[in-house]
């Protein structure tokens, strides 16, 4: 712009000629505040396996530690129970256990989290009830739990669409005057969503105290990343929104923790929204319907076991001598201990009433909606009758 | 009730005594009364804010009640809807405007999925009190994707009431009883009546009726149309035209879509034993299509002859030169009037 005005300076009209036109530039050419602080760091953010560790909370290391063994084992117990036909589909966070669960811990008891159908661990992570989570996937109902009891939103089964919810949420908190933050989850499909980006925009605009907490574990079901989207990283992508984008070691714990952490503090502050991307990796397929091996390479997975969220936390444990026998035993105690109470819960036949389809979709049946219900009902009773 | 009596709403719609209002008055009138008895009230769309909406439904409701109760958003309809799912999880009343019909197909999967589903999906735990006020239907001559007759979309969606006014009264007690609804209400606004008047007085309003109940605007004996929004007018003035040819018609409001008052349909056509459907949305798989189905259904030993349906043409909206051509008309209604004389055919 200070080129265009030098250069209009400088030229001279030749006599009798008709001035050139040479508006004022206008104010939307001014020079825009610089959004580089806005920009995520090169490399995603580290703490496990460098210096910084040293810094790490001893107690925070190991309840992440109990919480991750405790999360992986739900993933397998979950997996397996898909394999008994026990559930319809489980979509595995296996890998992603530091993502799901310093998600739950970031926030406070009176923060909403908006999961994806994915993040039934981070849900359980924040104190649901395990077979209450796993309800929409075993398929006697959609949402196994009243969302306002734990302040956790359904289970969002389309992509993205829950992150406008938690703007709107949040937003509403904080008129009515309450330091509420929304943690809206999604996967790095997702982010290619309409619903992404007005979220955030709306987000931003509002200044509404949300944390956007893109997991990026490399596939949308068997979509790279590199075809999902030309973007430096999915954390750039907060910058033309005008807020913060932060990049972490999805599988470090401790990392997680702390960027979220300081995400959720920035917001309930009224310092606005914040676009957090995890790297992580999903080691097993999307579901148990997908077969993987059709799209990724088995070297790849064996790299990323070697950078395993498990792995990491124990290493530093062990290192500075912080996991002990007692320790290891505690936590995979606990695991088991829930692992077998699913089990044995998740067995047990699902009580249904066929005369719920009715109950739930105005707040007073229409006279259609009666006659539907006296045909079950009629139908029922000729069933019971037979 | 508050019934204020000072403001632009009430000097524009005639404070105290019965000066005609328009129906965009009396909406506004509604939204403003409701904002004033209920803090939870929240108006939020594109242009609704200090533009007052872009056919003025909205004046004055952000001067009066600030910026956050009356909220200019961004440009998004899928973001308008779906913040407004989720302001209405944490206790608000959202009400949300929807500039025009065919721009409010990207919110589509937040009304389908999250909208209409959402008390379902959580067995009662979560209702959606949000309206959906669309402004719909042509005959202003607006140029393409401004002048859509959406009702279909809606109606086919479980978990929506889907509400239509066709009178200045209508239009306050039926946005009135939306508001205040525990469900999520698509309420549509045919927007060529806008500037319809009556001698309406805001300090009186109409009783506000709970949604869902149809109204005979004309008693008659020889066949009932069955009508709502824009096309009542049209229904209203075939049925005089009518009497010059000696049919004495009953002309049926259905105000509510869904829920159908199928009781108030069906006790007038098994009155007067005809009946046409009249509606300006493409008729196949229309709402036409359901009612003609319920009503052969419930009132076949009652019928004199089939029940026919004036609608739309089966076309993308036409062009506003072209418009007049495929809007239903007092002529085509005559024309099935006179189609209904079964027996004088055969």
């Amino acid at each position: 712009m200070d080129s265009l005005q030098q250069r209009s300076s400088t030229v001279q009209e030749p006599p009798g000629a008709v001035p050139a036109y040479r508006p004022t530039p206008p104010p939307a050419w001014q020079p825009r505040t610089d959004h580089a602080p806005l920009l995520p760091d090169a490399e995603p953010l580290r703490v496990l396996g460098t210096d910084a560790a040293a810094d790490a909370d001893p107690a925070l290391l190991l309840r992440l530690y109990a919480e991750l063994i405790r999360g992986r084992r739900y993933n397998t117990q979950a997996t397996a129970l898909t394999k008994q036909g026990r559930l319809a589909v489980y979509p595995s966070t296996t890998g992603q256990e530091a993502c799901e669960i310093a998600a739950a811990m970031a926030l406070e008891e009176r923060d909403w989290l908006f999961p994806s159908y994915r993040d039934t661990l981070a849900a359980v992570a924040r104190g649901l009830d395990p077979v209450q989570a796993l309800t929409l996937l075993r398929g006697d109902w959609h949402t196994g739990y009243d969302p306002h009891e734990y302040r956790i939103a359904p289970l969002c089964t389309p992509l993205a669409t829950q992150l406008p919810h938690a703007v709107g949420l949040a937003h509403a908190a904080r008129l009515k005057g309450d330091d509420v933050v929304a943690l809206a989850m999604v996967g790095d499909g997702g982010t290619s969503e309409g619903d992404f980006h007005e979220a955030l925009n709306f987000a931003a605009v509002w200044k509404a105290p949300v944390v956007f907490f893109v997991q990026n574990n490399g596939f949308a079901i068997s979509v790279p990343l590199a075809k999902q989207t030309a973007a430096p990283s999915l954390a750039h992508k907060a910058v033309g929104y005008g807020m913060p984008g932060r990049l972490v070691d999805g599988n470090d714990a401790v990392a997680v923790h702390q960027v979220l952490t300081e995400a959720v503090a920035r917001a309930r502050r009224g310092g606005g929204p914040t676009l957090v991307e995890a790297v992580t990796y999903r080691i097993d397929a999307h579901t148990n319907a997908d077969d993987a091996t059709r799209y990724r390479a088995a070297g790849e997975v064996e790299t990323w076991r070697a950078h395993d969220p498990i792995l990491l936390i124990e290493r530093e444990l062990t290192e500075r001598g912080l996991l002990d026998e007692d320790t290891r035993s505690a936590a995979a105690e606990a695991a088991e201990t829930m692992a077998a109470d699913l089990r044995e819960r998740m067995n047990a036949d699902p009580v249904l009433d066929p005369m719920d389809l009715f109950s739930h979709v105005y707040a007073e049946q229409t006279a259609q909606l009666r006659e539907q219900a006296a045909q079950l009902r009629a139908e029922l009773d000729a069933e019971g009758e037979a | 009730m508050t019934t204020a009596t000072t403001g632009p709403a009430a000097k524009a719609a005639g404070a105290g005594k019965a000066k005609p209002a328009t129906m965009a008055q009396a909406l506004q009138r509604a939204m403003r009364d409701a904002m004033a008895e209920d803090p939870t009230v929240h108006v939020m769309g594109e242009d609704v804010g200090t533009l007052g909406g872009v056919f003025r439904v909205t004046d004055g409701l952000a001067k009066e009640f600030g910026e956050d109760r009356c909220t200019d958003t961004p440009l998004a309809e899928a973001g308008i809807l779906g913040a407004a799912v989720g302001m209405a999880m944490y206790g608000l009343r959202p009400v949300v405007e929807m500039q025009f019909d065919a721009f409010a197909y990207p919110a589509f999967e937040q009304l389908i999925s999250h909208v209409a589903k959402m008390r379902n999906r959580t067995r009662g735990a979560m209702p959606m009190p949000i309206v959906i006020r669309v402004p719909y239907g042509g005959g202003i001559g607006g140029v393409e994707h401004h002048s859509d007759s959406s009702e279909a979309y809606y109606t086919a969606t479980p978990g929506l009431h889907v509400v239509t006014p066709a009178t200045v009264e209508d239009a306050y007690g039926l946005l009135r009883a939306a508001i205040a609804s525990d469900d999520p209400v698509v309420f549509l606004e045919p927007k060529r009546l806008y500037w319809s008047k009556s001698d309406w007085s805001p300090e009186a309003p109409a009783p506000v009726e709970p949604i869902g109940k149809a109204v005979v605007r004309r008693r008659g004996t020889g066949a009932t149309l069955i009508t709502y929004g824009p096309s009542l007018p049209v229904c209203l003035e075939a049925a005089e035209a009518a009497q010059a040819e000696g049919w004495d018609l009953e002309v049926v409001d259905l105000r509510s879509l869904v829920p159908f008052d199928e009781e108030t349909v069906c006790a007038s056509v098994r009155r007067t034993g005809r009946a046409v459907v009249v509606h300006e949305s493409a008729g196949f798989a229309g709402p036409g299509a359901e009612i003609v189905a319920r009503v052969t259904e419930r009132c076949f030993h009652h019928l004199e002859a089939p029940v026919l349906r004036v609608a739309g043409f089966d076309i993308p909206y036409p062009p506003p030169m072209l418009e007049r051509h495929h809007l239903p008309g007092v002529d085509r209604v005559l024309d099935a009037v006179a189609r209904l004389q079964w027996e004088a055919q055969s």
